[in-house]
Parts: C-alpha cells; sequence; structure tokens
C-alpha cells in the first residue's frame, strides 16, 4: 500500500494551503477511492437508526419529564408517599396505586416462580424430547394471548369463580387472618394477583429452562455417577443456575409491574391500601389507562404522565437488574 | 446396614417425589391455556358469521352488527407501526451485528433491552405526548407510532442475532472477490439471514396486533368506518377491553368473538414465523 498523502506531507510540511488541500485530498480518497463510498454511506445510515434508537429512549424518559413538570413542581417527592389520590380536588399522592402495584406484582411472582422453576426442571431435567418440545410450545403459547384477552377471561370466568367459590371458603377456612376478610366481591387485588401469575409464567419458565440447559452436562453426569438421585443432580444443577433464575424472576417482576390491560379489567380499580386480598386495588399501569382520557385539567393529565414517568424509571431499574444478573450468569458459565 | 438402606430409600422416594411435583406444575400452567381457549372458542363462535367481518358496529342497546371497521383499523394500525419498525429494527441490527463491536453499540445493545421491557402503556403516553398534543387530536398514527416504538427492540435484536449467525466465510468469500462492503452485507449477509430476520419481524407484528394499552389514548377507537390516518381509528383490541366492560351481554358475547378473531388473526402469524422458520431449518 502506498501513502501518497504522506509524502505530499513530507515534501510540504508548513505551506497552509497546501495542508489544507491535502485534507481535502484525504476526504476526497476516503469518499471516492475504489469502493469506499458505498460503504461510507452503509455505515452511516446503519449508525443513523441505531442513534435513533439511543434517542428515541432519551426522548420517551424527556418527553415524560417535561409533561409531568407542573406535577413535579408542585408535588415534588410528596408525589410518592402521599397517599391521598383524588382528581376532584387536584391532589395527587400515588402511595395507595404503589402499594398495589408492588403487592399485586409480588404476590404474583409468589405463585408463579415456584410452579415456573418446577416447570423448567420437568422440561430440561426429567421429559423426554419428544414431550419436551410440545410442552414448552403450550407453555409459551400463553405468552401470545393478548392481554386483553386474558382480561376478558377474567371478567368473565376467573372472577366469578373467584367470587362464588375460592372467596367464600378462604374467608370461611382462614377468615381469622387480615388477608381474607371482607365482601367476596371478586374484583381485587386476588383476581389480579392470579392473572398476574399466569401471565408471567412463561416468561419465567422459558428463561430459566434455557439457563437450566446451559449448565453444562458434565455437572449433571459427575453427579449422577457418585450415586446422587436425580433430584440430587438437580438441586447442583438449581445451584450454578441460581443468578440465571433470579434474573428471570426479575424480568417476571418488570413485566407484572407493567402489566396494564388484564389487570385493569379485573383488579376492581381504588386506589385504597388494604391489607385484604378480597378489596379493589390499582396499579400504576391501570391508573394511566383507566384515567388517562378521562384527565381534564392539566394538572391531572400531568399527574397521570408522572405516574407513567415513574413506573418508566422503575422497570428500567428492574430491567437492568435482571439483565445484570443474566450475564453474570452467562459470564460464568462461559468461563468456565 | 439398615438405616443406610432406610436413607437409600428415603432419598429415592424424595427424589421420586420432586420429580413428579415438577410434572404437576407443568400441568398446572397448561390448565389456565385450556380453559382461556375452551371460553374463547366455545363464547366467540355464537356471533362468528359473515356478519362480523362486513358490518358495521350497531348503535348503543341494538343486538348484531359486526366490526368490519375494527378489523381493517388492526390491520391498518399494525401496518403503520411496521412501516415505522421495520426499517429501524432491521438497520439498526444490521449495525449492531456489522459496526457495533464499541462502547456505542453495546449502549445502543443495552437499551434496546431497556425499551423492550418498558410498559407498553408507557409508550402509549409517551406516543401522546409527542404526536396527540402537538397536533390536538386522537389519531392512528399516534397509536401507529407507538406500535412500531414496541416492535424496535425485537426486530433489532432478532435481526442482529440472525446475521450474526451467518458464517464469517460467506462474508469473506465476498470481500475476497473485490465486493464492497456494503453490497455484501445486503446481497449475501442480509440476503442468507431474511428467513430469520423475517421471523423477528412477524414476531413484532404479531405482538403489535394483541396490544391493546398503548391505543387507548392514541388511536382511541371509532365507532364509524375510517381509514384516514389522521383520524382516531377502530380496532379489535380496543373493541374488546370496550364491551367487555360494557353492561350489554349481547356486546359481551361481540368481546369474545372478537377476541377469537384476534387469537385466530395471531396464530396466521406465527403460522407463518413456524412454516418459514421450518423451511429455514431444512435447506440447512
Amino acid at each position: 500500500m502506498d501513502n501518497p498523502e504522506i509524502d505530499i506531507n513530507k515534501e510540504n510540511p508548513k505551506s497552509k494551503k497546501n495542508s489544507l488541500s491535502i485534507l481535502w485530498a484525504r476526504l476526497f480518497k476516503k469518499l471516492f477511492s475504489s469502493h469506499n463510498l458505498g460503504d461510507f454511506i452503509f455505515e452511516r445510515l446503519t449508525l443513523l437508526f441505531a442513534v435513533l434508537v439511543f434517542l428515541l429512549v432519551i426522548l420517551m424518559g424527556y418527553e415524560m419529564y417535561v409533561g409531568s413538570k407542573i406535577s413535579i413542581d408542585k408535588f415534588g417527592w410528596s408525589f410518592l408517599t402521599n397517599s391521598v389520590w383524588d382528581p376532584v380536588q387536584e391532589i395527587y399522592g400515588a402511595l395507595p396505586i404503589i402499594y398495589g402495584t408492588i403487592v399485586s406484582s409480588f404476590l404474583a411472582l409468589v405463585i408463579s416462580v415456584p410452579l415456573s422453576i418446577g416447570i423448567a426442571i420437568f422440561l430440561s431435567e426429567v421429559s423426554p424430547d419428544w414431550l419436551e418440545k410440545p410442552l414448552s410450545f403450550l407453555v409459551e403459547l400463553l405468552a401470545g394471548i393478548p392481554s386483553v384477552v386474558y382480561g376478558l377471561w377474567g371478567i368473565f370466568v376467573l372472577v366469578p369463580w373467584i367470587r362464588n367459590d375460592v372467596e367464600p371458603f378462604l374467608s370461611e377456612h382462614l377468615g381469622f387472618l387480615p388477608f381474607f376478610r371482607g365482601a367476596p366481591y371478586g374484583f381485587g387485588m386476588l383476581a389480579a394477583v392470579l392473572i398476574l401469575a399466569i401471565m408471567v409464567l412463561p416468561i419465567i419458565s422459558s428463561i430459566s429452562r434455557d439457563i437450566l440447559k446451559s449448565v453444562p452436562q458434565s455437572q449433571r453426569e459427575a453427579a449422577l455417577a457418585l450415586g446422587a438421585t436425580r433430584w440430587q443432580s438437580t438441586k447442583i444443577v438449581l445451584k450454578d443456575a441460581k443468578s440465571g433464575i433470579l434474573g428471570a424472576t426479575m424480568l417476571g417482576l418488570g413485566r407484572a409491574v407493567g402489566e396494564t390491560m388484564a389487570v385493569t379489567m379485573v383488579i376492581g380499580n381504588r386506589a385504597v391500601i388494604s391489607p385484604s386480598l378480597f378489596d379493589p386495588s390499582y396499579t400504576m399501569a391501570s391508573v394511566i389507562a383507566n384515567e388517562f382520557t378521562e384527565a381534564t385539567s392539566e394538572m391531572y393529565l400531568s399527574a397521570l404522565i408522572q405516574l407513567a414517568l415513574v413506573l418508566f424509571v422503575l422497570t428500567i431499574i428492574i430491567n437492568a437488574f435482571a439483565k445484570l444478573l443474566v450475564w453474570s450468569m452467562e459470564r460464568k458459565l462461559g468461563t468456565r | 446396614m439398615t438405616s443406610s438402606k432406610f436413607f437409600h430409600i428415603k432419598r429415592k422416594i424424595t427424589s421420586a417425589v420432586m420429580m413428579s411435583l415438577s410434572l404437576v406444575a407443568t400441568l398446572i400452567a397448561v390448565i389456565p391455556l385450556i380453559l382461556i381457549f375452551y371460553y374463547t372458542i366455545s363464547k366467540g363462535i355464537t356471533y362468528l358469521n359473515i356478519d362480523f367481518f362486513v358490518a358495521m358496529p350497531k348503535p348503543v342497546g341494538e343486538a348484531g352488527g359486526g366490526m368490519a371497521n375494527a378489523i381493517v383499523g388492526t390491520l391498518m394500525l399494525i401496518g403503520i407501526g411496521g412501516a415505522i419498525g421495520i426499517p429501524v429494527g432491521v438497520m439498526s441490527g444490521t449495525y449492531l451485528s456489522e459496526f457495533g463491536n464499541n462502547k456505542f453499540g453495546a449502549t445502543v445493545r443495552f437499551l434496546t433491552d431497556v425499551l423492550s421491557g418498558v410498559p407498553s402503556i408507557v409508550v402509549g403516553v409517551v406516543a401522546y405526548t409527542l404526536v396527540v398534543v402537538p397536533m390536538k387530536h386522537f389519531s392512528a398514527f399516534a397509536g401507529g407510532i407507538a406500535l412500531g416504538i414496541l416492535m424496535i427492540p425485537t426486530i433489532t435484536r432478532t435481526t442482529e442475532e440472525m446475521i450474526k449467525l451467518v458464517p464469517h466465510s460467506l462474508r469473506e468469500a465476498g470481500l475476497a472477490l473485490g465486493i464492497p462492503k456494503w453490497k455484501t452485507t445486503i446481497l449475501i449477509v442480509l440476503k442468507t439471514a431474511w428467513k430469520g430476520i423475517a421471523t423477528g419481524i412477524l414476531l413484532g407484528l404479531s405482538r403489535a396486533a394483541g396490544e391493546t394499552a398503548p391505543l387507548l389514548f392514541t388511536a382511541l377507537g371509532n365507532r364509524f368506518w375510517s381509514t384516514n390516518v389522521m383520524q382516531p381509528m377502530a380496532s379489535l383490541t380496543v373493541y374488546i377491553y370496550d364491551y367487555a366492560k360494557s353492561p350489554f351481554e349481547d356486546w359481551n358475547n361481540q368481546a369474545w368473538t372478537a377476541a377469537l378473531v384476534l387469537i385466530i388473526m395471531i396464530s396466521m402469524l406465527s403460522l407463518l414465523f413456524r412454516i418459514i422458520t421450518r423451511s429455514k431449518f431444512k435447506t440447512k
């Protein structure tokens, strides 16, 4: 490879006019030499779209910050700690809503995580190959059902069942606990928890299955060779996969926190803090879905956008944490 | 001797119990799936007739009618979403796989993951502040933008993964023949990976077809026939939501039918997805 520019450079080191023309020559060469122009444009073009994705996420945060400016200025951090949500008097405190979001998601995970781990164990450790494919297909089919169809099913099938069978049963046998008191209304925290548990199941179980499968086969063989039973070898595999499963759980949490339609349709939509699972509640996503088109005043709209901002930040933190866990798991297995 | 035998039996029993519990967990997960499909099909079939596809919704309180406008609306909304999401997704995915081995690439990769975790309702709020507020009215365009944003992470990541699967030797062969890199990427790499990319696109589209939350205050809904993208537009999902909440039994039943039609539409997309992936593995 010959480099003509360098030669020119050496010949006229001090001439300013010349160095400018050299710059032009270099640029010209970069743009038009042999087949560089197409590459140049192509790379910049794809870069442009990548930058677009980058800007989009920033823009989302910025738009919501600007949109909620009035509410942020008025309420500040008390938005998160005040427990009165009263659009009529223009007082917006999101505490009961945040409470509803966290409790519903957490309880959904309490139901969903053990089941998901069970499914993951069955699919990766127990089931024969011919059974594994159709079963994982069925479980993943759950993820493909639109949220609003879950909600529809919730209203007409799940809620009546909860009202007529589950809640009377629970209040009769466990009524001494504060969690199972009150009128069996059907719509409420319990319905939301059950429907969320079903909805996050496919996410947690399919990621956990992939993670269990990524644990090297030699781990199982070593355990089995030492005389361990299937369950004992599975326990060793689970120990290896711990952080990955935690990551899958966090991804499920992120989904549960942001789940909108199904929850809005069954949770009862009332911003109250009640220990009873029978009582209606509210989540951040369902408040926005339910009240956004009804928001008549600027302050009301601003408060709802602020709620969206809180939800945005919360899901980013949860997902980043989840990604970190899954990454650390992959790295751990990769270096072995 | 006997005690060791006892422990041997005990741990065997424990193992058998735990392993069967894992089977029970799998069966429990399948129950809601069966229930949801059973109700959607059995309740949805009552209104599944030609009218549903060609007639317009009847005024409040009148029985019958169809959702022709919502079916067209859903297709148009995912069309607008695709027109935004597909180019951005495919191009940024190409960038990530071909030029993205640097800090900026890692950042974009992280941000697409972040974007895929953002709740769809939040995207709806952003589309509202970005499009609806400046335009001063609800529009299908705003809804399409929200759906497009929701498609981007799926398409970007699938494109990247699929392009990475293309063997390096193919690229090198192209470059060795003196073909410029951009031509190699488009004519050889993207052409080899297009089936995989198409599955990603279909996945993104079918997810967008089932979205409701981002449409509630962007495309809003419309009881009349409208194909104007600058006006509110009906969609199946928003109809399901409205009709499910309504006190009219007739509307409730139509919600089930709409759910059935929606699921059929989505499964047709996934069927296409499966056919494409299958033929991909056959040729390999």
